[in-house]
């Protein structure tokens, strides 16, 4: 029979509020196997797991239910104290009474009754509970960057630089990411380029550092420690290693009117392309969609004027295997589409233009070597109007935008404005907001000196619709302060499109058994106390796949996904978890369901020689479930037809036992 | 094929083209407008107010005849078009009015909002096809720049309307397109005309009118076409140069059943 | 009368069917409204005005009979807070009152032309009268 200590928490008011504390530890104590009972106001600090040490030693307790928040809260947290104090952490068992009980309830009678019927099913669990020990598995000293903008950049820098071998997998032919493709950067104005492409250099020179461009991941398989995927590097038609990036087939392409992605397709590229001057790799891409030679099989020039022989045009996509400890997400953002905001004109005017395409109609390396011209007709515009939450805090529609912030919004159309003003005084410039948002480090002092040194015209309110008409943009918005409607005739309009995840984020968490909230953004283990890991173990966030992010964020995250990532890879072995399937074997019939629907591949099967009730000696066919790699899903034991799985921890008997408690 | 028809009072009286243009291409591309009986005036607005059910008896009688012939209901006036959806859309999502237009009503089958509801538009495109007017098309509208007014009754409320993307519409692009002519996107398309306020402040209209008509004259349209009478009386009186005239005539023309009309 | 006015906001919110609390006051409605220059008070004033239970300025006002139900605030509006449903509600709320119909029978002739199309004199019965 154990020894059972219950300790109910009131979480301060968040479970006090709407439970009855005392009357819950008073009920518990006539449970089968209840020795000691009580409450405290926060069981979980020094003076709460104090009471449990002492309790334990006191009355010589061998199982523990805490009544309190989620087991995902501190199930760890009280696992250590019963082992501090010197029984098996496994011997603790979680009721949650927050939120599955008293955050849910209004009513103080029914949360407390609630709380009792839970707390019971806990104790009825502790009672078959029996000590756990956890294996160990060895771990994969190599990381996986996937994203190369600059939060995957950072996040491969820093791991690099603790010794440890990064492999980077971006989709695009160079990694930078949107930060390569800005011009300056808020609020100090320093140039985008300048302090990306030395960081993009440092990657490319980094020992430790492998760039897989132009390349996705294809599988995920395995666990912390232990992954194994493929990645899926896309034939380039070039290779890469003889490629000197020169230029010079680029130069002698026919192909030229393929829209340039780097600049949003507000200017052409060739066939075969380096994205930009900075590119890393520096090497050519051949584009199959365009290039005659792959189409048609006319052409070869640029395999002609190669000097270095670089060009392949059997090159086929090649697939790789590689072993990691650890993957940092780092797929970044998009701008939305502003096909559903045609309010404001989009697709009817080359003139609308979204704040990406700003920046490169902004930027020297861009379409109009860094003149601000408009599209339509490289004029230069006199009159501009930016309008700020397109899309962004949008909830009447889910199709069409984005019920958050996008948070960055605010502070690059304040330099975009000022920018102008600067280079071009005789520019008015207006920018319509619903709220500024500037928390942040010299943001709010640089939105203003936009307003203030620079005559940006901010106006409280929205544009509601654009008319083109002639050579001109008739913006009508309104001015919530002076309480009137407005009429402008602009040249040149800009969008602050929401942001939203990139779109290979999805798949890939499905891939990684990671979350995901509603909007796509990875989620983290907690949002306050581990905010770049994901719930699932080894794998890490890093920059705006789990949020909107402006670029010193960014950075910071991925220097703490990147420290969290090197605290894991330092261990030369891990602590699994023990709760794992284990089978029965002379129960088990050899039938193999088990093994398939085991998502981890941790189950094979062996032949095994059993001493038979007649004592004769026969070989049979038996499950064996490896440790190291069950992740405790449970999927085999519900699976097993002979009932012959059992999931430790949480076995078949545990689980009946809480049923008939709560039923009770 | 046969849908039922509604009308409306103004297809009878100042909108007779309207009206007997989109009976002439029915018959053209084998539809049979089989006219409601004794259906009653529309009201020409849905009121949106929740506490209004009596107004939209006459919508619920039409939508109910429709099913009762378990035919879709097709109307070509943007104005009932948009009543009659409304409606729909009410009694298959509120249960009290469901529940109180059928208590007037006293079927012994309650309305059920099973009806489908089509503007003469989304008939040609949904239950026709674009491809099929193109094959029927004897006169070419080559070298025509015309402009569509959609106004704001075919639109809005987009939730319920469901005709197209509110804000970048092709429904009526395509149409012009498989007529052989070539459709001027702008903006105004798809602002109000000023609507219901003609009779209260034509001044007003007349202002909404002319942005509306500038806007598609300063893309180089040679004609607008709607679908709406009161648009076009907007349109025509308050506008520019630029001619108004019911899709249903141009497409006649395209379909080669206009002269036909005349000479009879 | 403060009572009576706090019913009064009830049954018009209710009427309406929207809730003026989800407005984040970005004026997009007032933005994109064809009628603004007409109306005294503005969409984006109606929602703040009924959810203050200001009532009163709100129905006296010409504004009532500018609106165009064109509903572009509503399919515009990021909130999903539908500004015309509120001002419909406010002005039916008006003309039910016993003689306060904004149009009768007896002003039809004096606004008639020879081409003017019967959906007009219909429609803005139905707007203008109980």
């Amino acid at each position: 029979m154990q020894r059972i200590g219950v300790f109910v928490c009131w979480c301060g008011s968040n479970i006090a509020g709407t439970v009855d504390v005392h009357t819950v530890a008073e009920a518990l104590k006539s449970e089968p196997g209840v020795v000691f009972s009580t409450d405290y106001q926060y069981m979980c600090s020094q003076a709460g797991q104090d009471i449990i040490k002492n309790a334990i030693k006191e009355h010589n307790l061998t199982g523990i239910v805490v009544c309190s928040c989620s087991p995902r809260m501190h199930e760890a947290t009280f696992r250590k104290t019963a082992a501090a104090a010197g029984i098996n952490p496994y011997m603790v068992e979680i009721a949650n009474i927050r939120e599955q009980c008293s955050w849910v309830h209004k009513d103080m009678q029914t949360g407390t009754e609630k709380a009792i019927i839970l707390g019971k099913a806990a104790v009825a669990k502790v009672n078959l509970n029996t000590p756990l020990t956890p294996g160990e598995s060895p771990v994969t000293k190599r990381a996986l960057v996937i994203g190369g903008g600059i939060a995957g950049i950072q996040t491969a820098l820093d791991i690099a630089d603790a010794g440890f071998p990064v492999d980077i997998v971006e989709t695009k032919p160079t990694i930078g990411g949107k930060m390569a493709q800005l011009d300056k950067t808020f609020p100090t104005l320093d140039c985008a380029a300048c302090i990306l492409t030395p960081k993009m250099v440092d990657v490319a020179q980094n020992e430790n550092i492998r760039i897989f461009s132009y390349s996705e991941v294809q599988e995920i398989k395995g666990f912390v420690g232990n992954f194994d995927v493929t990645i899926k590097k896309r034939a380039r038609f070039v290779k890469e290693e003889i490629c000197t990036g020169c230029g010079a087939c680029v130069e002698k392409c026919p192909m030229k009117k393929i829209p340039n992605e780097f600049n949003l397709g507000m200017d052409n590229r060739h066939a075969i392309y380096i994205p930009f001057a900075q590119a890393v790799p520096k090497v050519a891409t051949i584009d199959p969609n365009a290039c005659n030679m792959l189409k048609k099989g006319k052409c070869g020039i640029c395999s002609k004027v190669c000097s270095a022989g670089a060009i392949d045009y059997t090159q086929k996509d090649e697939f790789i295997s590689e072993k990691y400890g650890a993957i940092v997400v780092a797929t970044g953002f998009n701008p939305i589409s502003m096909e559903k905001f045609d309010e404001y004109a989009y697709s009817q005017s080359k003139d609308v233009i979204t704040s990406l395409e700003f920046e490169r109609l902004t930027n020297a390396a861009g379409p109009t070597a860094g003149k601000l011209l408009r599209p339509s007709d490289l004029k230069h515009p006199h009159t501009i109007v930016f309008v700020q939450c397109v899309g962004s805090r949008c909830a009447a529609c889910a199709e069409k935008g984005k019920e958050y912030c996008s948070k960055i919004c605010c502070m690059y159309t304040a330099k975009h404005a000022m920018l102008v003003r600067d280079k071009y005084p005789d520019t008015e410039v207006y920018v319509f907001y619903i709220d500024v948002r500037t928390p942040g480090k010299n943001f709010d002092e640089f939105y203003r000196r936009a307003v203030e040194e620079y005559g940006v015209k901010y106006v409280k309110g929205m544009v509601g619709k654009v008319t083109p008409e002639g050579d001109k943009l008739k913006v009508q918005a309104s001015d919530l302060i002076a309480n009137k409607q407005l009429h402008i005739d602009a040249d040149l309009v800009v969008l602050a499109a929401a942001i939203e995840p990139d779109k290979s984020a999805r798949p890939l968490a499905t891939m990684l058994t990671a979350s995901m909230d509603t909007n796509d953004f990875f989620t983290e283990a907690h949002p306050k106390l581990r905010p770049v890991e994901s719930p699932t173990a080894g794998v890490f966030l890093s920059g705006a796949c789990q949020g909107p992010k402006d670029i010193p964020e960014t950075v910071s995250q991925a220097s703490a996904a990147a420290s969290k990532v090197i605290g894991l890879l330092v261990k030369d072995k891990l602590t699994g978890n023990p709760c794992v399937a284990s089978p029965n074997e002379l129960m088990c019939n050899g039938c193999s369901t088990c093994e398939r629907v085991c998502p981890y591949g941790a189950i094979t099967y062996e032949d095994k020689e059993f001493m038979m009730p007649d004592r004769s000696k026969a070989i049979r066919r038996v499950a064996q479930v490896n440790p190291a790699v069950c992740q405790g899903c449970g999927a085999c034991t519900v699976a097993c037809m002979s009932g012959a799985m059992d999931l430790r921890g949480f076995m078949g008997s545990q689980i009946i036992a809480e049923v008939d408690a709560i039923c009770k | 094929m046969i849908v039922s028809y509604f009308p409306g009072c103004t297809l009878k009286t100042k909108a007779q083209d309207l009206d007997m243009y989109a009976r002439k291409c029915a018959e053209v591309l084998g539809v049979t407008l089989e006219e409601i009986d004794n259906w009653q005036c529309c009201g020409g607005v849905f009121t949106t107010v929740n506490n209004d059910a009596v107004t939209k008896l006459s919508s619920v009688r039409a939508l109910d005849f429709a099913r009762s012939k378990t035919q879709p209901l097709v109307s070509v006036c943007s104005a009932c078009h948009n009543v009659l959806k409304q409606t729909n859309h009410a009694v298959q999502t509120d249960k009290a009015f469901a529940d109180k237009v059928n208590l007037y009503m006293g079927n012994e089958s309650p309305y059920d909002g099973s009806t489908q509801v089509y503007h003469y538009l989304e008939m040609l495109r949904d239950l026709v096809g674009f491809d099929a007017i193109k094959e029927k098309v004897v006169n070419p509208l080559k070298g025509k720049k015309i402009a569509a007014y959609y106004g704001c009754l075919l639109l809005r409320p987009s939730g319920v309307m469901q005709m197209d993307d509110p804000e970048n519409p092709q429904i009526f692009e395509d149409l012009i397109r498989a007529l052989g002519a070539e459709p001027v996107i702008y903006a105004m398309r798809n602002e109000c005309c000023g609507g219901y306020v003609t009779m209260e402040s034509p001044e007003f209209a007349a202002k909404k009118s002319k942005a509306i008509t500038d806007n598609a004259a300063s893309f180089g349209a040679d004609m607008i076409v709607t679908a709406c009478p009161l648009c076009k009386y907007n349109l025509e009186k308050n506008g520019n140069s630029v001619p108004v005239v019911y899709f249903t005539e141009l497409l006649a023309e395209a379909l080669g059943v206009k002269e036909d009309t005349q000479n009879a | 009368m403060h009572n009576d006015n706090t019913r009064l906001t009830q049954e018009i919110i209710r009427a309406s069917g929207v809730n003026p609390s989800k407005c984040m006051k970005c004026g997009k409605c007032s933005a994109t409204c064809p009628a603004y220059d007409e109306m005294e008070y503005h969409p984006h004033q109606f929602v703040y005005m009924v959810e203050s239970g200001d009532l009163e300025p709100l129905m006296n006002s010409k504004s009532l009979y500018k609106c165009l139900s064109c509903f572009a605030c509503i399919d515009r509006c990021p909130r999903g807070v539908e500004p015309a449903k509120l001002v419909e509600a406010v002005r039916f709320a008006v003309i039910r009152q016993q003689g306060a119909d904004h149009m009768t029978p007896d002003d039809v002739p004096a606004k008639l032309n020879e081409d003017i199309p019967q959906q007009a004199i219909v429609s803005a019965f139905r707007k203008y009268r109980k």
